[in-house]
């Protein structure tokens, strides 16, 4: 793989990192990341659509008249959100379980749309599936590491494996204002070591 | 591409049919598979309720207006236990569904949680292993327990800053032994028994 090609994908999660440097997408990485496992869940099922719509909206995208190009995008990215949830629901009903209610809004996720309209609708198939690999990847790392930070704050495990020190941890972290504080903090620590 | 009338409605058209196809073909390939995940989830669920059993009859029973599947788990034909899939409406965040085992006597054995969606760290150790909801209740008579929580006046220990939660939980575990009542055959007036009994031989334990 050619350097060109590899900082496709870096950049996606460096550079144009989708939640701390784009900040986009922030309705389910606020609302999955109460623990690492759900945010990780959460980031591989976005990744598996957005390098799918990608690579077919960049097949597609020289049959596609511009004034329809949103809905045919927006038809495209709903059938494959489905697809997954459907998948999901047959083959993994405990994760189902878990992310069930977060699954139907990765279709109005601007992560996906917006890599629709931004680069894949501009790109090759090939270089839009790497695209959708780094920005994926990007999401899938942040919203692990915010799951993460906001599990061992707030309920004292990591990855569903208890610490032993749950009693003694704030519990405002896996609630919603823990949601923002961490978020924020973790977006100027990123930035910060971003810049150098 | 320039816009046309004609492409646009053609390319929309085209694009819709080829997405809704797709999803009808992985709706057929998965409509098997979920529902047996379904089932497993069920099965799961009985056997942690449940002592041994070798066969389950599944009925409807209506309770304070609530449909509520009861399962009667029998061993050469003798009852050995109830389960009951048992809901409240009234959780901090929506409904919350049990599955409470009972054993031929009216004990509650264990109780499982099926559905919840209360506040993560405070409703959602309702469902944690030995929370306090559940050790108030595990082991006991329910004929003996008042089913409330002790802020109001019952013998049921409360989720410390879920008191929503927990008098959902109360009120869940106090529905299902009212269906155990008229399952068990203790109290046949209390709600309509529905028709159509259905007898399944899975969930055998090896």
């Amino acid at each position: 793989m050619s350097n060109n090609k590899l900082s496709l994908i870096l950049k996606g999660i460096i550079k144009e990192n989708p939640t701390f440097v784009l900040i986009l997408g922030m309705c389910p990485t606020l609302g999955t990341t109460t623990s690492a496992i759900n945010g990780l869940g959460m980031g591989v099922a976005t990744m598996a659509v957005l390098i799918m719509s990608n690579a077919v909206i960049a097949m597609i995208k020289n049959v596609i008249p511009d004034k329809v190009r949103i809905p045919a995008f927006i038809v495209v990215i709903a059938s494959f959100v489905t697809v997954i949830d459907m998948l999901m629901q047959a083959y993994v009903p405990s994760l189902y379980a878990a992310l069930g209610v977060f699954i139907p809004l990765i279709v109005v996720n601007c992560i996906i749309l917006g890599r629709a309209e931004a680069f894949a609708s501009k790109n090759g198939v090939f270089d839009s599936i790497l695209d959708g690999v780094g920005i994926g990847l990007g999401f899938t790392l942040s919203l692990t590491t915010i799951g993460a930070v906001r599990e061992i704050l707030g309920s004292g495990a990591i990855f569903g494996l208890n610490l032993g020190i749950g009693d003694y941890m704030p519990l405002v972290f896996v609630l919603a204002p823990g949601a923002f504080l961490v978020l924020g903090f973790l977006m100027v620590l990123f930035n910060k070591l971003a810049k150098r | 591409m320039k816009s046309s009338l004609k492409n646009m409605v053609l390319v929309l058209f085209t694009i819709t049919l080829l997405s809704s196809a797709a999803v009808g073909g992985v709706y057929m390939l998965t409509k098997e598979p979920i529902a047996q995940a379904k089932v497993a989830a069920v099965n799961n669920a009985l056997k942690q309720v449940l002592p041994e059993y070798e066969s389950t009859t599944s009925q409807t029973i209506e309770v304070a207006e609530l449909p509520i599947v009861t399962h009667t788990a029998t061993v050469a034909d003798k009852a050995v236990g109830y389960a009951v899939e048992s809901i409240s409406k009234n959780g901090f965040g929506g409904a919350v569904r049990l599955m409470v085992g009972f054993d031929a006597e009216g004990k509650i054995l264990n109780i499982n949680v099926l559905e919840q969606k209360e506040t993560p760290g405070l409703g959602t150790k309702m469902a944690d292993e030995g929370n306090v909801l559940l050790l108030s209740l595990k082991d006991k008579n329910a004929a003996e327990v008042n089913m409330t929580v002790k802020k109001d006046g019952g013998d049921i220990d409360a989720l410390t800053a879920a008191t929503i939660s927990s008098r959902a939980y109360a009120e869940a575990v106090a529905v299902a032994y009212e269906a155990y009542k008229v399952a068990s055959g203790k109290q046949s007036e209390a709600g309509d028994v529905a028709t159509g009994a259905t007898k399944q031989e899975g969930g055998k334990y090896e």
